[in-house]
């Protein structure tokens, strides 16, 4: 895909002089600026330690655990032309297979919320995972899943993780945008995609 | 590697959605006001959140935060027609109850009261969650953002129909599907970077 492509445009379809791209022309702001966030994210101008590759495949397994096809293709697509072995990306593949949910779970601070609580898994990724995407990747596709599915669970020890895998302060921030971005992104693909499909 | 998580200071947890003022605390250090170059204040947009640690901590990757609040400012206030900024508050409401995001909940549940003068109804929602009965209009919206913050997507043609229905053209749709899908962004961020707080009293 060129880099300058809109990426929601084209996961939706939108063509010019549909009806929804005179729709997204109205929120103009809003389209130009979901598109540079993904490329902020996906072609940063300064990386830090937190690789393309690694970038691409939090990505592909954030789309995969969402059980949307078309971001997940997408970004699958993106890390294939990132580089990544078949290796690398066939245990991207078996850590999106392990860790699929249905979201959202999670506890409440204990009180009147707590008739609520609603328990899920917590991915931990396995021994294989590590070995085929190192630990610095396994720790995040594990702060990966916790926000997608559950994220009221989220917790000091879990940033703690991260840092303890490696990640700084900022890093974490940008992966933390990266994957609550792609929620986003997400929705609104899935949602435009429905609204396109009833004229 | 100098950087740790913070302990936060002895604060007391909300332990119900409310519409009051709820402070939040940081899990990790922003950046100090005194360190942030021209590009991290740029990417505040507005320069009053320069005192909010949650935008100096996202400060940290400001071609993110600039582009997510852009984003954000169009898809809540632009004035231009589809739909009413009260029920797009009300759809960020509707996603933030459904994930959990107490802040969230409560800065939007008092925007969405705000604009919609429907107070009660609004503490309805924050109270009983996104099945009460908020009459066809707003129960249309709510049930659409709820079924769109869900994992897998549960969002679906029955949800376009009864928008519809109730009246929304497919500008105000698509104002629905952003306002809540952008709360499917915003939620994760403040509920996995820190906690909120009832601010201390007087």
């Amino acid at each position: 895909m060129a880099g300058d492509a809109d990426v929601i445009d084209a996961l939706v379809g939108i063509t010019p002089g549909s009806p929804l791209d005179a729709i997204r022309a109205r929120r103009s702001q809003a389209r130009t600026h979901a598109q540079a966030t993904y490329r902020a994210l996906f072609e940063p101008v300064s990386l830090g330690s937190f690789t393309t590759q690694e970038r691409c495949a939090v990505g592909a397994f954030v789309a995969g655990i969402h059980g949307n096809a078309v971001v997940a293709g997408h970004l699958a697509a993106r890390l294939a032309g990132s580089g990544a072995a078949p290796a690398y990306r066939a245990a991207v593949d078996a850590a999106v297979a392990a860790a699929v949910a249905t979201g959202p779970y999670g506890r409440y601070p204990t009180g009147s919320l707590s008739r609520e609580d609603t328990t899920g898994p917590r991915y931990r990724a396995d021994t294989e995972t590590r070995r085929a995407l190192g630990p610095h990747l396994a720790a995040a596709l594990e702060h990966a899943h916790l926000l997608v599915f559950h994220p009221r669970d989220a917790a000091r020890t879990d940033l703690q993780a991260l840092l303890d895998a490696g990640w700084s302060t900022t890093d974490i921030v940008t992966l933390s945008q990266l994957v609550a971005f792609l929620a986003f992104q997400i929705r609104v693909v899935a949602g435009l995609r429905v609204l396109a499909g009833r004229p | 590697m100098s950087d740790k998580v913070l302990t936060p200071p002895a604060h007391t947890a909300p332990t119900a959605f409310t519409q009051a003022q709820l402070d939040w605390l940081q899990w990790l250090e922003p950046l100090a006001v005194e360190a942030m170059t021209e590009r991290h204040l740029v990417s505040l947009v507005d320069a009053a959140r320069v005192k909010s640690p949650y935008f100096r901590l996202l400060a940290r990757d400001p071609d993110a935060l600039e582009a997510r609040t852009l984003t954000d400012k169009d898809i809540f206030y632009n004035p231009d027609a589809g739909l009413p900024r009260a029920e797009r508050e009300l759809a960020a409401t509707a996603a933030s109850r459904l994930n959990g995001c107490l802040y969230c909940a409560s800065v939007h549940a008092r925007h969405a009261a705000t604009y919609s003068k429907r107070e009660a109804d609004v503490e309805r929602l924050l109270d009983g969650g996104v099945a009460v009965d908020l009459g066809e209009r707003w129960n249309a919206i709510v049930a659409a953002s709820a079924a769109l913050t869900a994992t897998p997507s549960a969002f679906g043609p029955e949800h376009v129909d009864r928008l519809r229905r109730a009246g929304l053209d497919d500008l105000a749709i698509a104002d629905v599907v952003h306002a809540a899908a952008f709360f499917g962004w915003a939620n994760r961020l403040m509920l996995s970077l820190g906690e909120p707080a009832v601010p201390a009293g007087p």
